[in-house]
């Protein structure tokens, strides 16, 4: 029954989202409160229906009730509820579910939250998430129904891919999503402007919080995949340049590029056309983040929906979409006013340096994942591209970023000077150029890159702490410095905050790929093997049963100096689909992570020994943590008044332009 | 001429969806194999497994064989390993081209996953993978008794392509030799 529930109100909330589409845009332009006012109504209702429908669904699953096609084939009564429950969105029609689920409570959330926005805007942002909306509902209708009945119905049901059988499934799409579905609401107020013909600080208040929420979470998703990656494919890595991994990639450089360009526009009304362009863009490649893999253009171990006819959709709803928003982005942008002007040495500047980064970065990357698409269409070759492209043209683009990202926060906005710039950063350079030194006498002159990624990340973390210094110091004649603490605001805490998450992430990946080690090692239990300063000793090995999976469990206890710890590796099967994971055991430490990965018993290695791979990855655990601090930043800059999704705009300071709402 | 800067978003746009307009019309699995009916180059390699012979082109004739070429930096023979491993439980004798691969690298994804190979070849340099027309990591070779490439499947091999292409296949080519 619950199943005809959500079909029903999926249904439902179609022909809502088309009504939320037409009827605001429509009283926005004729200045119409009671049709503006519609649209409030229509995308609670539209968010609420949606819920319901994604309720209903999980419900199947949790059951889990076999005649729903979907829930047949991803779930079965052995799994555990959790993952029967994520199981909800570790498929192509849930996931889209959820996607809508997301979009629609965003735009419920723009509706009821008293943000002092202008109600022409919110009618136009409202109208626009509504047709995304139903365009996704009608991808989901009428070619992925997740609530497809099988009738008779099966007994069993088959099993979600182990792979995804784990706590990275819970986290890492949900906060995936809610970064892509965070740029539509970036691209609605885009297209909203582009309408209005008018991009001002007012609607730079008003869409920031969405662009850095929407970061944020992009930003920690990203980091639970690859960390998800790291322990669950058995060999260490984290980052393989897959194009799924590149389609999450290229929304966060250029969402990372909208987060600062927005804010010139807030604070000086300058790069109006620029940050249209970026948010079109940020949700464009968030599009095709989610679909296109899917859709057969490109071959990917991401893509388990690969659908061509799904292709043809999804191709038609990036024309729909982002073709309407560029044909918008030129008929009005060049009529729209240019921003005001600045001084070659400012912050506007060095953000316009930042912004020409990330978005070459992008660029790189996208021309790396599509130029075998490209090429192949227009007859060439068939060919692949991977890390080594990345290596020689992404990461030189990288170090560039690094090296200005410690000057943008030391600059002045308007005009500023190399003097005064220079008297500012010198501290974060010597630091910078120490810790270099530091790399040469221990690692040698030859590791030129070594050298430089550890001298760029101190140049970095040496740069966010001196923005704290050195604003302190400014305000010294303010009273005490604890007084000066409490008078930062968050956003300047959380700018510091995701800049040392910068600075971490430089850190952990100049070591983790300059200094990891590995070996392979045929081990019975008492024997040890040494790897990276760790003496590892397999204590015991032991068959042990899952709940859906029988197991051969291996203990190891790693001695480090004086400190020992206990690991466990294990090789699992899972008889109802017969595949096979490995379970590393991982010892995680501040200084790096020792990994310990079993082979299957009686592989390759007489009686009773076991096939043991180890590796020694220094700082590795600095990959995620750097972006974790990015996100935590990124949180904290949130709770900032001026950044609050739903903060009712501060009445305006003596001398700041005014905020007054302009009737509609 | 500003004005042609505001246009030019859109018009790349254009050229990238038609592109990809017509990437959907084709079916990125088939290549067309310059060798297709043709006898296989002949190669001989050491394995990357320590002890262990390789294997040569005159290895892989007598009966049919599948040579499949894969990597272990290469994140998609990671999908296709457990459909290998239960294709060589079943008697299907692969051969395994390591390409342009560090050989302990390839060990170890062995050691550690499972190893469904007969022999291993270790193709450091990627030469072996030129004279076979290799465009990516993994591809498998369908070579027939008298050595002759007879299919060339691109990209992972899952279940479905096992059971509908490479299957039949190898039976028909049994019922030839």
């Amino acid at each position: 029954m619950s199943a005809e529930i959500g079909h029903f109100a999926l249904l439902l909330a179609f022909a809502i989202a088309i009504a939320q589409f037409v009827v605001p845009l429509v009283g926005a332009s004729r200045g119409d409160p009671a049709l503006m006012a519609f649209g409030r109504a229509a995308a609670g209702l539209h968010g609420g229906l949606i819920a319901l429908s994604f309720v209903c669904l999980m419900a199947a699953f949790a059951m889990p009730d076999f005649s729903v096609a979907l829930v047949a084939e991803h779930s079965h009564s052995t799994q555990p509820l959790i993952y029967r429950l994520g199981a909800t969105w570790g498929n192509h029609e849930g996931s889209m579910l959820l996607w809508v689920l997301i979009l629609a409570v965003f735009g419920a959330l723009i509706a009821v939250t008293e943000s002092g926005m202008r109600e022409t805007l919110r009618a136009r942002v409202l109208g626009i998430q509504g047709g995304i909306g139903a365009l996704f509902l009608a991808f989901i209708i009428f070619t992925s129904n997740p609530f497809h009945r099988l009738f008779p119905a099966p007994i069993e049901g088959s099993e979600l891919n182990p792979l995804l059988q784990d706590p990275g499934l819970i986290l890492h799409p949900p906060l995936l999503y809610v970064g892509y579905v965070g740029f539509s609401v970036a691209f609605a107020f885009a297209a909203a402007a582009l309408i209005e013909g008018r991009a001002d600080a007012h609607w730079a208040r008003a869409v920031r919080p969405w662009v850095l929420l929407a970061w944020t979470a992009l930003t920690a998703g990203i980091a639970a995949g690859s960390h998800w990656a790291y322990y669950t494919l058995g060999w260490g890595g984290w980052w393989f340049w897959d194009p799924v991994e590149n389609a999450s990639l290229m929304p966060w450089l250029v969402g990372t590029a909208l987060l600062h360009s927005v804010s010139v526009l807030e604070r000086r009304g300058a790069l109006i056309s620029w940050t249209l362009l970026l948010a079109i863009l940020a949700f464009t490649l968030s599009l095709i983040g989610t679909f296109l893999v899917r859709s057969g253009v490109l071959t990917s171990v991401h893509a388990f929906a690969v659908d061509p006819s799904r292709g043809i959709f999804i191709l038609g709803m990036v024309v729909g979409q982002t073709g309407v928003a560029f044909a918008l982005f030129a008929w009005r942008a060049p009529s729209m006013r240019s921003g005001a002007l600045f001084g070659a040495v400012s912050r506007e500047s060095g953000l316009v340096a930042n912004n020409i980064l990330l978005a070459s970065a992008a660029a790189t990357v996208f021309l790396g994942t599509f130029y075998p698409v490209l090429l192949d269409v227009t007859g060439g070759d068939k060919i692949s591209v991977g890390p080594p492209y990345y290596a020689l043209t992404f990461a030189p683009i990288m170090a560039a970023l690094l090296l200005v990202l410690s000057a943008g926060p030391m600059l002045q906005w308007r005009r500023d000077n190399w003097a005064h710039l220079w008297g500012r950063l010198r501290r974060p350079a010597l630091i910078g150029g120490a810790v270099a030194l530091v790399t040469v006498v221990i690692a040698g002159p030859a590791k030129l890159l070594v050298v430089a990624g550890f001298a760029l990340a101190a140049w970095v973390l040496a740069g966010a702490a001196a923005i704290l210094v050195h604003r302190w110091r400014l305000g010294s004649n303010e009273g005490s410095l604890v007084r000066r603490l409490r008078a930062t605001p968050p956003s300047i805490y959380g700018l510091v905050l995701a800049h040392i998450g910068v600075g971490v992430f430089a850190a952990g990946v100049t070591a983790a790929s300059a200094f990891s080690s590995d070996r392979v090692a045929t081990m019975r239990p008492g024997e040890q093997v040494v790897i990276g300063g760790v003496t590892a000793r397999l204590d015991t090995v032991a068959p042990m049963q899952g709940p859906n999976f029988t197991a051969v469990r291996a203990e190891f206890t790693l001695i480090n100096g004086i400190r020992a710890r206990v690991v466990a590796s294990e090789r699992r099967v899972y008889p109802v689909s017969g595949t096979r994971t490995t379970v590393a055991g991982i010892a995680e430490g501040v200084f790096g992570n020792t990994y310990v990965a079993i082979g299957d018993p009686g592989d390759g290695a007489p009686n009773g020994a076991l096939v043991v791979r180890l590796y020694d990855h220094p700082l590795v655990g600095w990959i995620w943590a750097g972006p974790l601090l990015m996100a935590l930043g990124g949180l904290m800059s949130l709770t900032d008044r001026r950044n609050r999704i739903g903060a009712p705009a501060r009445v305006a300071r003596p001398g700041a332009p005014a905020l007054v709402p302009v009737p509609a | 001429m500003k004005r042609l800067i505001f246009i030019a978003p859109l018009v790349i746009l254009a050229a990238i969806i038609v592109a990809f307009a017509a990437g959907l019309q084709r079916d990125p699995a088939i290549l067309p194999s310059q060798l297709l009916d043709q006898p296989l180059p002949a190669f001989a390699l050491a394995s990357v497994e320590p002890g262990q012979a390789g294997f040569g082109s005159a290895t892989l004739r007598g009966r049919p064989v599948l040579l499949n070429v894969w990597a272990s930096w290469c994140a998609a023979c990671k999908v296709e390993h457990p459909e290998l491993l239960a294709m060589n439980a079943a008697g299907v004798p692969i051969f395994g081209l390591v390409w342009k691969d560090q050989a302990e690298a390839a060990v170890a994804v062995l050691t550690t996953s499972g190893n469904p190979y007969r022999a291993t070849a270790d193709d450091a340099d990627g030469r072996t993978g030129i004279n076979l027309g290799v465009t990516g990591a993994p591809e498998t070779f369908v070579v027939d008794a008298h050595g002759r490439v007879r299919y060339k499947q691109v990209g992972p091999i899952t279940r479905d392509v096992w059971l509908n292409t490479l299957s039949p296949l190898l039976t028909k080519l049994r019922a030839e030799a």
